[in-house]
């Protein structure tokens, strides 16, 4: 049987919804929340890093090819890297 | 052995947590729970008790710092009234939802405005819908028992909810009353050290107060909802473990001569016994009237009312709080909202009684009673009224 993150059913919720688990915050993917994601241009990427200094959420890493990407895991949408990136790199695109 | 002394039962409610072998205590004093707190901090000052009491600077502090306690798994106690007790109402759905068994007492006063220390219920009753178990004490043995009782409820691992106790303001918590406290080898017998379900301990991480979006919440409602309707179960053990320990017996729903009467009076709290004498009265007038009185007001005592009821041609259902622009008093809309699918069920007259420390006297049940059974189904003109308000 697949092991499930969290219950279904409300007879599964544990008492006081306590958490015996510790750090399992990762394991609750807030990219799910999300009505954008952004998509990186490398070609006018300059590998400033402002992106990565900008977001909220700290889900964006430079890859060793030195380019730029969001886990999509985390990444709530906001637009703030595609606002900040000067080069104009970034663009938000419709969840689709 | 029980000793029986006269005391007053706002001290008696501190000397009844004394003997409930708690960790801690954070109580802000209010009129008129005061004494309460007061005398708790004595307790804990003289070394009559291991415990801290914690001199909080408001309720919302005194509420959410026994939550603090309650978490690391500390058997806690706190006490209010009214305003306090409004104060403390953002913390309250979250011990709940926490699972946490704190143990409150509530010396029942009217909220302001205007401004008025006196007794009513308009305190407890915007506190219904927090996941709390709700109980009223009748008189001052009741306050001392089911203060004791209200832990071992709480704590039980089928129900990890808090618990208050309603104690009527002044009109039981100033009065010298006869009390015969428990021998305290047999209230530690009958409550035993806590066992909590989750600790704040480092050596066993646990979260707790966690976070919870549209993809768990209507479950964590649903699971909070069943929790406190199946607390029932456990009060009635509890209860009846107490009856066979201590002798006295508890029920969620206590009846006085009902059980051949044609028309039945309602009350909750300390009103019940000048309804008795009332119901007395009237028995000697021939009248054949019966009183019905709710102890336990969360988890609602649905099966335990309509049987109580289910005879009675005429029901006069007693409020002490105000639900303003509604269907009548907290108590009538619950009370028929219950009885909504009896075949059979009394005409019911809800009179809003007592407000503000308005004093209602055996001749003012008397004739509610007898008004009543002269109107018949023709005295119902409006859904509730103000009994004896002037003008």
């Amino acid at each position: 049987m697949k092991k499930r993150k969290w219950p279904e059913a409300w007879h599964e919720v544990s008492p006081g919804c306590v958490v015996f688990a510790p750090a399992n915050a990762r394991e609750y993917h807030t990219g799910s929340w999300k009505a954008q994601r952004p998509i990186w241009d490398d070609s006018k990427c300059i590998q400033c890093g402002v992106c990565y200094i900008f977001c909220p959420e700290g889900c964006i890493t430079q890859n060793e090819d030195k380019t730029f990407r969001a886990d999509l895991d985390y990444c709530k949408g906001c637009g703030i890297c595609a606002h900040e990136c000067w080069p104009g790199a970034i663009t938000m695109i419709e969840e689709g | 052995m029980a000793k029986r002394v006269g005391m007053e039962v706002a001290i008696a409610a501190a000397e009844a947590v004394g003997m409930c072998n708690i960790d801690m205590a954070a109580v802000y004093p209010i009129t008129p729970q005061s004494h309460i707190a007061e005398h708790l901090s004595e307790i804990v000052a003289d070394g009559r008790i291991d415990a801290e009491f914690v001199t909080v600077e408001s309720e919302h502090s005194a509420i959410s710092c026994v939550t603090g306690a309650s978490a690391t798994g500390a058997r806690v106690y706190t006490a209010t009234s009214s305003q306090g007790l409004m104060l403390m109402h953002e913390i309250l759905p979250i011990v709940s939802a926490m699972r946490l068994p704190v143990v409150m007492g509530i010396a029942n006063r009217a909220v302001s405005g205007p401004l008025n220390i006196l007794n009513d219920h308009s305190d407890i009753m915007p506190q219904r819908d927090n996941g709390w178990i709700v109980i009223f004490s009748e008189n001052g043995q009741e306050a001392v028992d089911l203060t004791i009782q209200s832990f071992k409820i709480a704590e039980h691992p089928d129900v990890m909810l808090p618990c208050c106790v309603n104690i009527d303001g002044f009109q039981l918590t100033h009065m010298v009353e006869p009390i015969e406290f428990p021998d305290q080898k047999q209230v530690n017998k009958f409550l035993p050290p806590r066992k909590p379900y989750a600790t704040l301990h480092p050596d066993k991480p646990a979260s707790m107060g966690t976070f919870a979006m549209s993809d768990i919440f209507h479950e964590v409602m649903k699971a909070k909802d069943e929790a406190l309707k199946d607390s029932k179960k456990t009060i009635l053990k509890v209860w009846a473990e107490w009856e066979k320990m201590f002798g006295r017996r508890y029920r969620p729903v206590e009846t006085y001569l009902a059980d051949d009467a044609d028309v039945l009076l309602l009350t909750m709290g300390s009103m019940g016994e000048t309804a008795e004498i009332a119901i007395n009265e009237l028995r000697e007038k021939g009248v054949a009237a019966g009183l019905v009185k709710i102890r336990l007001w969360r988890p609602f005592p649905f099966d335990e009312l309509k049987q109580a009821v289910k005879k009675a041609g005429i029901l006069v259902v007693t409020d002490r709080a105000v639900s303003f622009g509604g269907p009548g008093g907290p108590v009538a809309g619950e009370v028929k909202a219950a009885l909504y699918d009896e075949k059979k069920r009394p005409l019911i007259y809800n009179q809003i009684i007592g407000l503000g420390g308005r004093d209602m006297a055996v001749s003012d049940f008397v004739k509610m009673v007898e008004d009543a059974v002269k109107a018949g189904a023709k005295g119902i003109t409006k859904d509730y009224e103000f009994y004896g308000v002037r003008g």
